[in-house]
């Protein structure tokens, strides 16, 4: 499981799913959800197996979300923010 | 971003904030040019500076002095006049009837901006390894797990890091300096490795201060972690999440349970957009990769086009910094803001800083260069294609009916078609056809790629905001 190193200050709060999520102010919701210990973010539209953010950089596509009920938002490029709203990626077809 | 009309035909648009950009950016601003910086991320740094900014002062400590010096390379930035756009994507890339055509996304709204030069500085990506169980959840790569590092201070207990290259040691010698408890390191680096190395070494020497710090971090991992070299086969097991992985040498095989497994086989340029935009593509044979041709300068194949930075070739941070001047110092030569000879002059030491680097890079590259097995998996059940979910077997399958190139590939079982666009997939396509047909990497080629290069709603395509020169023409 991933961990928080030292005390890190972790303003920010956020939902997933309807369970807060604590964030730190310049990281990402999918640094975030793996900070708090939510690894799954999506099931795979085709398999339904989960998935996970694998690269964190925008490049591989497995962290989408839906952030405020906007589909298929990369995780890893949105930045933590008070408030959002954030389910599991629904595995619908991309816009 | 920013819809300031100068900004929607800026004298330098360059792509990406990591250190080529950066360099780039703030020197021709330096030079009265008007520059947009566009950036994927939310804060300047690439990924190598990635979070340096807000990172408290024991992390950074951690992380290193190379990483502390991305502050000094953004607050220069912050005073040059160049304009950043943060949390910004390029979707497309290209030279129309009006001139270079940029088409850049934030949020919800989309522009076509006309700039007079582009730089390209988009980086690396890791290099896909496909393994059996690489798409479980708790497996990632190892240059994921230094970005949470870097801007969460998140690390995972007791991970298993595999593969081979620098950033793999440097990141498990990370974990470790954080205290983290590392479970073990699986070396894929093949056996026969150094052998091909030994020669490019003395050249390397003239970095030696470089391998120096690579030792050092070998050394502290194998201090305190357990080591297996001469690792020739991987799968992860798991089936929600990942569970354990399974390792084979040549005489002996393992099993580590661990829910966090760290994958790395080195980093290649990232091409989407360079290719998408039409420029011209080299095999890199010694770096197993394809490299946008460009003159000494930067300059790419399309007029008015440059590429720097490891988005060019892997040469690393120190490099990208050099290139990223160098094709700065020309675009304001063109612009005719500096003569030849100020040009050269302003040149001088960071061509001299680019060859000191580059002497390192044949000795790594033939070093951790991935084993076959590694490149192409072997396991039928692997996942090649990410996205679609396409097995090796599956694309055995479609090649059996005769199809020869990675274009007709990819139609015929939707391996790169999903939303990464090949990014995961592409090198491991050309790779199988390759190596089923005993055509070199060279003459198999790459996927054909178009923008939009990432994926847009077409909400944002009907609202487009078009640079006024762009208007009427019959631009995308």
């Amino acid at each position: 499981m991933f961990k928080r190193l030292e005390g890190s200050e972790t303003s920010i709060i956020m939902r997933f799913e309807g369970r807060e999520i604590r964030a730190r102010a310049g990281e990402s919701v999918a640094a975030a959800l793996l900070a708090a210990g939510i690894e799954i973010c999506r099931d795979h539209p085709k398999t339904g197996l989960p998935r996970a953010p694998f690269c964190l950089m925008g490049t591989c596509f497995e962290c989408l979300v839906t952030i405020d009920g906007q589909p298929n938002r990369q995780a890893c490029l949105v930045p933590a923010a008070d408030g959002l709203i954030i389910e599991r990626g629904t595995g619908g077809a991309l816009p | 971003m920013s819809a300031a009309p100068d900004l929607l035909a800026p004298d330098l648009l360059v792509i990406g904030a990591g250190p080529a950009g950066l360099a780039a950016a703030a020197t021709a601003a330096e030079q009265g040019l008007h520059v947009l910086l566009v950036d994927e991320q939310a804060a300047p740094g690439g990924q190598y500076w990635r979070g340096v900014e807000a990172a408290p002062a024991a992390l950074t400590a951690v992380l290193g002095r190379d990483y502390a010096a991305g502050r000094t390379a953004i607050e220069r930035l912050r005073r040059s006049g160049a304009a950043h756009a943060p949390a910004t994507t390029v979707w497309h890339l290209g030279r129309g009837s009006a001139g270079l055509e940029v088409g850049l996304a934030s949020g919800t709204r989309a522009q076509l901006v006309s700039p007079k030069a582009v730089l390209v500085a988009s980086g690396a990506l890791e290099r896909p390894f496909p393994v059996p169980g690489w798409e479980l959840p708790g497996v990632m790569g190892a240059g994921a797990a230094q970005a949470l590092l870097k801007t969460s201070g998140t690390a995972a207990e007791g991970a298993v890091f595999a593969g081979t290259g620098p950033l793999l040691y440097l990141v498990a010698a990370q974990y470790l300096a954080a205290g983290v408890r590392v479970r073990a390191l699986l070396d894929t680096t093949p056996a026969g490795a150094l052998t091909q190395a030994l020669p490019h070494l003395p050249r390397a020497l003239r970095r030696s201060a470089m391998l120096l710090e690579g030792a050092g971090w070998l050394a502290a991992i194998a201090r305190r972690t357990r080591v297996v070299r001469g690792v020739e086969a991987l799968r992860i097991e798991g089936t929600a999440h990942a569970e354990a992985i399974v390792w084979q040498t040549r005489h002996t095989e393992g099993r580590i349970e661990s829910p966090h497994i760290f994958l790395h086989q080195g980093v290649v340029p990232q091409t989407n957009l360079s290719m998408a935009a039409g420029l011209t593509h080299d095999w890199h044979e010694g770096q197993q990769a394809w490299h946008p041709r460009t003159d000494p300068w930067g300059a790419a194949s399309v007029p008015g086009l440059f590429v720097a930075g490891d988005g060019a070739g892997i040469d690393g941070a120190a490099a990208a910094t050099a290139s990223g001047t160098l094709a700065a110092l020309e675009i304001c030569h063109q612009a005719g803001r500096l003569d030849r000879s100020a040009r050269d002059a302003a040149a001088r030491p960071h061509r001299q800083a680019l060859k000191r680097e580059r002497a390192l890079r044949p000795f790594l590259d033939a070093l951790h260069r991935p084993a076959p097995q590694f490149l192409v998996p072997r396991a039928p059940e692997t996942l090649v294609c990410r996205c679609e979910a396409i097995t090796r077997g599956a694309l055995e399958g479609a090649l059996a009916l005769g199809l020869d190139g990675p274009n007709q590939l990819k139609s015929f079982s939707r391996a790169g078609m999903g939303p990464c666009q090949a990014r995961l997939c592409g090198l491991t396509l050309q790779g199988l056809i390759a190596e089923r047909s005993g055509r070199s990497m060279a003459e198999v080629g790459y996927l054909r790629l178009r923008p939009p290069v990432k994926p847009l709603t077409v909400e944002m395509l009907a609202d487009l905001e078009i640079a006024p020169a762009l208007e009427d023409t019959d631009a995308l």
